[in-house]
């Protein structure tokens, strides 16, 4: 293994929170920053050539090599778990700019109680409200602390939308249910698509409160802070699982990357596969010092480095702390331990299915081109004779509807499959089938986590991450409460046919819910309870840091790149005003 | 090395000959020098001739060609196929193949040892000599074979040969797209997008090599 010279930070992974964090620290220090990014190098003109369906959102050609590394999966302990083979449920990108480049750009503020989750509803419902099993968590930072870091990060990204609190003054047309917003956003909201244009008015008549999704597909030409112009959004339709060939969408590449590119002080090298970190010191108080990593032709390096920044993706980050042996495994017979703890996912479903008489054009539209309401959220609605606790947000999104992955979508009256009945069928709704979807919170629990398999390896012959989860009966009646909503929804809508969502039942690794995994690295203000404190700096090795949504204590309904960037920037202002005058622990 | 084998197909009963207006009614154009060539012969990559005529038989039976409009004769969807399994995905590079193998539950995935190749070769031999039965009877055959890994992965197949861009040797002439009046990729409808509430916007669509005036490479060449 080869030596490299040492650098001041190191930082593994070139996605949201890694080159957001390049960029605070290269722009505002003379450190020496590297980034080491396991993909390949990414550009805007780049996307000019990913207009295709197969290629991208079937072959999934900006995702994780999965040939190369996967995970594997088991519903309980007592299951034997297997690898997750093919994707479905989530999808890793690969490469700068991470899975930031293929997003759809929904970018949410979570709502304030969902910071203080315990102890808002212990207040408000009692203990016993909780369910059995559970491993909910406060996040350590709350709502009104992050409010000028989720503006920063909107600013940046010139989020598409319209404030619904703006400085505690409620604005009909806007999220009313969201937390204080200092300002409004940086550009108004995006087109509305038909399909939303009907939920926005059936939603109206309901008397729920309809708004545009917030979109980091921005709606006209932007210079943000940094001086960085983009194009506004066509609506060409080619968001999710792509990158955006006008650069409408931010992504790293086109909003932190020509930042970067400016300094000195920053370097990037891709293909570079960061296998441990390394820590010396013990496991009581060690100082990280620097990682190691393979090169494409199987190379390896040591790079020292004075401070590491971990922010390789939620499952990525978990793996990475728990084959550096840094910090106690997570156990959940004894719910000792922290690395791998609080996994969670989304309950993110197709609440109803909707045919209609008229023609919809789906194939316009942008990965968050769409119209949700609010009104079953967190505790912004009644749940004293509700089965479960927290909410979600309605919506429907005209994401581009792609004619592989959708022809055949049919209502459940027509049974056939295939030859010439089906094929009519599916000609008549092909254009006609729309979604209301439900994004709903996931909430932590003892037996939902992680840990190193003990039997499948990646390509370099370390042990794949064992995700063990499962759904509980309160996600299981959240998504039924939500479906019977979507179906009221869908009718109001002009529905000739509905299909609600069948249910949960166990969590199924082959249906596509969202690349919003959490946990695993949780924050908190109990070293006993959370593996980083509320800086995101590891507990005991003080010169490491862990970013993204590894970090979150449970999953709060929304899409998570917003936080995850927004805590990023906290961070890094506390390392650059705090940290470097005086290292060591902040909290 | 392999023999080269060739699909030979009547010209008649592919693509480019059926044109379909925005209103999706057919018209067959006889285009005179397409006439004369009388049949093409179509480079196979993966199969062999008659194993192609198999194939194209099955997925013409799940896309007949019929009154509700073309299907995947038309599309070319054997030629897609072909083409996928000779590529990487035939080989399985887009999964994890490592063992052991197990037998897992619904919700972990599939778990078998089988790349696509694989499920085609023991599919073969179970369609062996459909391309000579009669309709009625392709079906009868095909029905034995529904809840097989084989047919759903057949039944993917056609669809995704019926609607790709045509560089992946299916769609032909986007024949497809038109028939469901999908535009294809499509720089902007920033226009259209808030002016065609509850009406179709039908253009006739493009490829992405028309749409970017150069070729591009798809996956199955790499």
């Amino acid at each position: 293994m080869k030596t490299l010279p040492a650098t001041d930070v190191v930082i593994i992974g070139a996605g949201w929170t890694g080159l957001t964090m390049a960029k605070e620290l290269a722009s505002r220090t003379s450190w020496n920053v590297l980034a080491l990014e396991r993909g390949p190098a990414r550009k805007t003109s780049d996307y000019l050539d990913d207009m295709d369906e197969l290629d991208y959102a079937i072959r999934l050609r900006m995702m994780q090599d999965i040939a190369d590394e996967t995970v594997t999966f088991r519903h309980t302990p007592r299951d034997r778990a297997l690898p997750v083979r093919q994707y479905g449920s989530f999808l890793p990108g690969t490469g700068v700019g991470g899975a930031g480049e293929h997003w759809s750009g929904i970018s949410y503020r979570y709502l304030p109680d969902a910071f203080d989750l315990l102890t808002r509803t212990v207040e408000k419902h009692g203990v016993k409200r909780l369910p059995e099993d559970h491993s909910i968590q406060d996040w350590g930072v709350a709502y009104d602390e992050l409010e000028p870091y989720y503006a920063r990060t909107e600013a940046m990204m010139g989020i598409s939308g319209k404030a619904g609190n703006l400085r505690g003054r409620r604005i009909e047309g806007g999220n009313v249910f969201e937390g204080l917003r200092s300002g409004e956003y940086p550009t108004p909201p995006m087109k509305t698509p038909y399909l939303a244009a009907l939920f926005e008015e059936a939603t109206r008549r309901l008397g729920y409160h309809p708004y545009p999704l917030p979109a980091a597909t921005t709606s006209q030409a932007y210079k943000n802070p940094d001086g960085i112009s983009r194009a506004g959004c066509s609506y060409c339709g080619y968001c999710e699982r792509f990158g955006c060939m006008i650069g409408a969408k931010a992504q790293p590449t086109n909003t932190l990357l020509p930042v970067l590119n400016k300094r000195k002080n920053f370097t990037l090298k891709t293909g570079a596969w960061v296998r441990r970190i390394v820590v010396e010191g013990g496991a009581k108080g060690g100082q990280a010092r620097g990682v190691e990593y393979v090169d494409p032709s199987g190379r390896e390096f040591f790079q020292p480095a004075e401070i590491v920044f971990l922010a390789s993706w939620t499952l990525n980050n978990t793996r990475l702390l728990l084959l550096s042996k840094i910090g106690d495994p997570y156990r959940p017979d004894t719910g000792q331990g922290t690395v791998g703890k609080n996994l969670t996912h989304q309950v993110s479903i197709p609440a109803a299915m909707a045919f209609f008489d008229k023609p919809l054009n789906r194939f316009m539209g942008a990965g968050s081109a769409g119209i949700a309401v609010n009104d079953f959220d967190g505790d912004v609605f009644d749940h004293s004779n509700l089965p479960f606790l927290r909410g979600g947000s309605l919506y429907t999104v005209c994401y581009g509807f792609r004619p592989m992955a959708n022809f055949g979508l049919l209502p459940a009256t027509v049974k056939a499959r295939w030859g010439s009945e089906w094929k009519k069928q599916a000609l008549h709704y092909y254009d006609r089938t729309g979604r209301i979807s439900f994004y709903g919170e996931h909430l932590a629990y003892r037996h939902n986590y992680m840990d190193l398999d003990p039997l499948y390896k990646d390509r370099n012959g370390d042990p794949l991450l064992r995700l063990t989860l499962d759904w509980r009966d309160n996600e299981r009646g959240m998504a039924q409460f939500m479906s019977s909503k979507a179906v009221e929804i869908a009718r109001a809508m002009g529905a000739r046919e509905i299909t609600p969502f069948p249910g949960l039942k166990r969590y199924d690794a082959t249906r596509y819910q969202s690349t919003h995994i959490q946990g695993g690295a949780i924050m908190g203000s109990n070293p006993a309870q959370s593996v980083v404190n509320r800086y995101l700096q590891h507990w005991r090795v003080s010169n490491l840091f862990v970013l993204g949504a590894s970090a979150f204590p449970q999953n709060p309904s929304g899409n998570p790149t917003l936080t995850a960037v927004a805590l990023t920037y906290r961070t890094a202002g506390v390392v650059i005003d705090r940290y470097r005058k005086r290292p060591g622990a902040l909290a | 090395m392999r023999r080269r084998h060739f699909l030979t197909v009547s010209v008649a009963s592919v693509g480019g000959l059926l044109i379909y207006s925005l209103d999706r009614r057919p018209h067959r154009v006889l285009a005179q020098e397409r006439l004369s060539l009388g049949s093409i012969r179509i480079d196979l990559r993966h199969f062999t001739e008659s194993e192609a005529l198999d194939v194209a038989a099955a997925a013409a039976r799940i896309l007949p060609s019929d009154e509700s409009g073309p299907g995947a004769s038309e599309a070319g969807v054997v030629v897609y196929i072909d083409r996928q399994l000779a590529g990487p995905y035939g080989r399985d590079k887009y999964r994890y193949s490592v063992g052991p193998f197990a037998e897992g539950a619904p919700e972990q995935g599939y778990q078998g040892r089988e790349s696509p190749r694989d499920i085609y070769r023991q599919g073969l031999a179970r369609i062996a000599g459909m391309a000579r039965l009669q309709p009625a009877a392709q079906d009868q055959l095909l029905r034995t074979l529904e809840d097989t890994l084989f047919f759903n992965l057949l039944r993917t197949h056609t669809i995704e040969g019926m609607f790709c861009d045509p560089m992946h040797g299916g769609n032909i002439d986007m024949i497809g797209w038109q028939w469901i009046g999908f535009p294809g990729p499509r720089m902007s409808y920033r226009d259209e997008i808030e002016q065609y509430h509850g009406l179709p916007f039908r253009p006739k669509p493009l490829s992405l090599a028309q749409v970017l005036g150069k070729r591009v490479k798809p996956s199955e060449e790499e």
